[in-house]
């Protein structure tokens, strides 16, 4: 065990994790990301806007590199090397997806552009076909807006109802709530996994255990959770799960729809193009077979590559030391930062994941951002993509400090002393 | 490298902590709201027009220090100019805070609103210290939307 991981209370401390001695030597994790060997306004860069983007090691980078330097060809169509092997390559990509997500079958790995088009996927596909007017689709008070917004747009075409289950003061869903929702006009449930203003981890087993007693499909928002937990598809049993790769140190424009085999199957195509047919006539296309049906045109073959070495690398550090040094570190924020005369933390749910979210004074959080990035500190300040999260907590914004395996102790002081800092610009 | 001092200086706090004419106008004849999608500021400007002149203006509304002072500046120093004037002084305005106005150059007008010229040194900044002059804007011309700085 780390120093770090040793101040940890024992009940904080994940079971596998307290046993397994592993840890995670954050200065050598370090020296695997260029970007923060960088100074910024003179300062060195110390990065809490994580919950927006990670950064990349070294391995992702070059991963990249290596398909474009050496492997690069259009996939599935080529009958010459080059092609075969970059076929070998993207699809070795998706067994590494199924084996992280443990999904039953690579079938049912779509790679999509990120978590936003594997909501949208469903909503246009599987909604579109079960949703009718009258019906209802069930979301939380604490959803980003990708998990809204396809829902209402989804719900105008049909004349369906977007029902939301209510959160508490603390940021936690009110599980009695949202179970009273539940009903014989609901057809699909969908949830965070973690909340990206709040961090708030949500009972996800639960709830899709109370969404199944009725037969309801359920899909999970991954994007804020699959970088700091071990996400297990199959145990939890959803239905749908999405994230997206640059939120787990892969590049942008990749993510994951994982779908179970049966409802992907009865699903109509979300894009017509090749690739996803198996024959075209003018009176007649068969469409492919899973999980190509929903992978229209040229997919993004270095992006797949790039998240394929990327969950490599957080394998190799292993999740749950990944998200015990993290645990360990929010904590020491929540604390630190908790201590400054005049802050406010918005989002004090027991399970939290990586994110701090709070107000100083009455200090606008811009004002906040502006000041702590003079002192070389990156965080993420306005409504998060979560408008209605700042309308239920009667606030326009807040600053939101967020954690990646490569941060420090260090790094959460210097966010405290910039915050000292902000309070000595506006005493 | 961009100085702190110059972007918060004391004039703007202060303006910030205590906005000036911050109050719903009763005998408005004009007004507009303006918003920051990207932050969610969120102000409206009153205008009690008489002719072409503003015999009074006020603001209400949410925003951080940078736009609030900007408000609260720009209500004192447009209160009995006419709308030709308003029109220069948004201008001058909006070149000091996107560095298009030279430090020798005519700032007669500007007044006190010259210690915004630090803003032009952080420009994802820009929009805070304009939102209240477009809402401003917005007003004078009787438009009915919102007016986004997006």
């Amino acid at each position: 065990m780390t120093t770090a991981a040793k101040r940890l209370p024992r009940e904080f401390r994940p079971a596998d994790v307290r046993d397994a001695g592993a840890e995670i030597d954050v200065q050598k994790v370090r020296r695997d990301f260029p970007i923060l060997r960088q100074r910024v306004h003179g300062r060195t860069l110390v990065y809490l806007d994580n919950a927006a983007t990670s950064q990349k090691p070294q391995v992702v980078i070059d991963a990249i590199c290596r398909y474009y330097e050496r492997d690069n060809a259009n996939i599935h169509r080529g009958v010459h090397f080059l092609s075969e092997h970059a076929t070998e390559e993207f699809e070795g990509a998706r067994r590494k997806v199924q084996s992280f997500l443990n999904a039953a079958d690579t079938s049912e790995i779509i790679f999509v552009r990120g978590a936003t088009e594997g909501i949208n996927l469903v909503a246009q596909t599987y909604g579109r076909t079960h949703v009718h007017a009258g019906d209802e689709v069930l979301i939380t008070a604490m959803e980003h807006h990708s998990n809204i917004v396809p829902w209402q747009i989804l719900c105008e075409e049909k004349g369906a109802r977007l029902r939301v289950a209510p959160i508490s003061d603390s940021g936690e869903l009110l599980l009695e709530d949202f179970e009273k929702l539940l009903g014989p006009r609901t057809k699909i449930v969908a949830v965070t996994h973690v909340s990206n203003a709040l961090g708030t981890i949500n009972p996800v087993q639960r709830i899709i255990e109370m969404s199944h007693r009725g037969n309801i499909p359920v899909l999970v928002d991954g994007a804020q959770a699959v970088p700091h937990l071990k996400v297990d598809v199959g145990a939890l049993d959803c239905d749908f799960y999405v994230f997206s790769g640059h939120k787990v140190y892969g590049p942008t424009g990749i993510g994951v729809l994982y779908g179970k085999h049966a409802l992907l199957d009865a699903m109509p195509p979300y894009q017509g193009g090749g690739d996803m047919i198996s024959s075209v006539t003018f009176e007649k296309t068969i469409y492919n077979k899973l999980p190509y049906k929903f992978e229209a045109g040229t997919p993004h073959v270095a992006g797949a590559i790039g998240l394929g070495a990327a969950i490599e690398y957080v394998n190799g550090l292993g999740m749950d030391n990944i998200a015990a040094h993290e645990h360990e570190l929010l904590a020491y924020a929540t604390e630190t930062v908790s201590a400054i005369p005049g802050i406010r933390l918005i989002g004090t749910a027991k399970e939290k994941a990586g994110v701090l979210s709070f107000l100083l004074d009455s200090i606008h959080p811009h004002d906040i951002g502006t000041i702590l990035d003079q002192e070389g500190i990156a965080i993420r300040t306005g409504h998060h993509c979560a408008q209605p999260v700042m309308q239920r907590f009667g606030i326009a914004a807040t600053a939101r400090a967020s954690f990646a395996l490569y941060n420090t102790r260090e790094e959460v002081d210097a966010l405290v002393e910039g915050l000292q800092k902000v309070r000595e610009v506006f005493a | 490298m961009p100085d702190l001092r110059e972007l918060y200086q004391e004039v703007i706090l202060e303006h910030s902590k205590a906005p000036r004419n911050y109050r719903e106008l009763a005998t408005a004849n004009h007004r507009a709201e303006g918003y920051n999608p990207l932050c969610g500021d969120h102000f409206t400007v009153y205008l009690d027009l008489e002719g072409d002149s503003i015999r009074d203006i006020s603001f209400q509304g949410s925003g951080c220090a940078i736009s609030k002072a900007s408000a609260s500046m720009m209500t004192q120093s447009l209160k009995g100019k006419t709308r030709a004037e308003a029109d220069r002084v948004f201008d001058q305005f909006h070149k000091l805070v996107t560095g298009q106005s030279p430090a020798n150059g005519n700032r007669a007008e500007l007044g006190k609103l010259a210690v915004f010229s630090g803003v032009s040194e952080f420009p994802v900044r820009v929009k805070c210290a304009t939102l209240a002059w477009h809402t401003l804007h917005a007003a004078l011309q009787g438009k009915q939307q919102t007016v986004s700085t997006e």
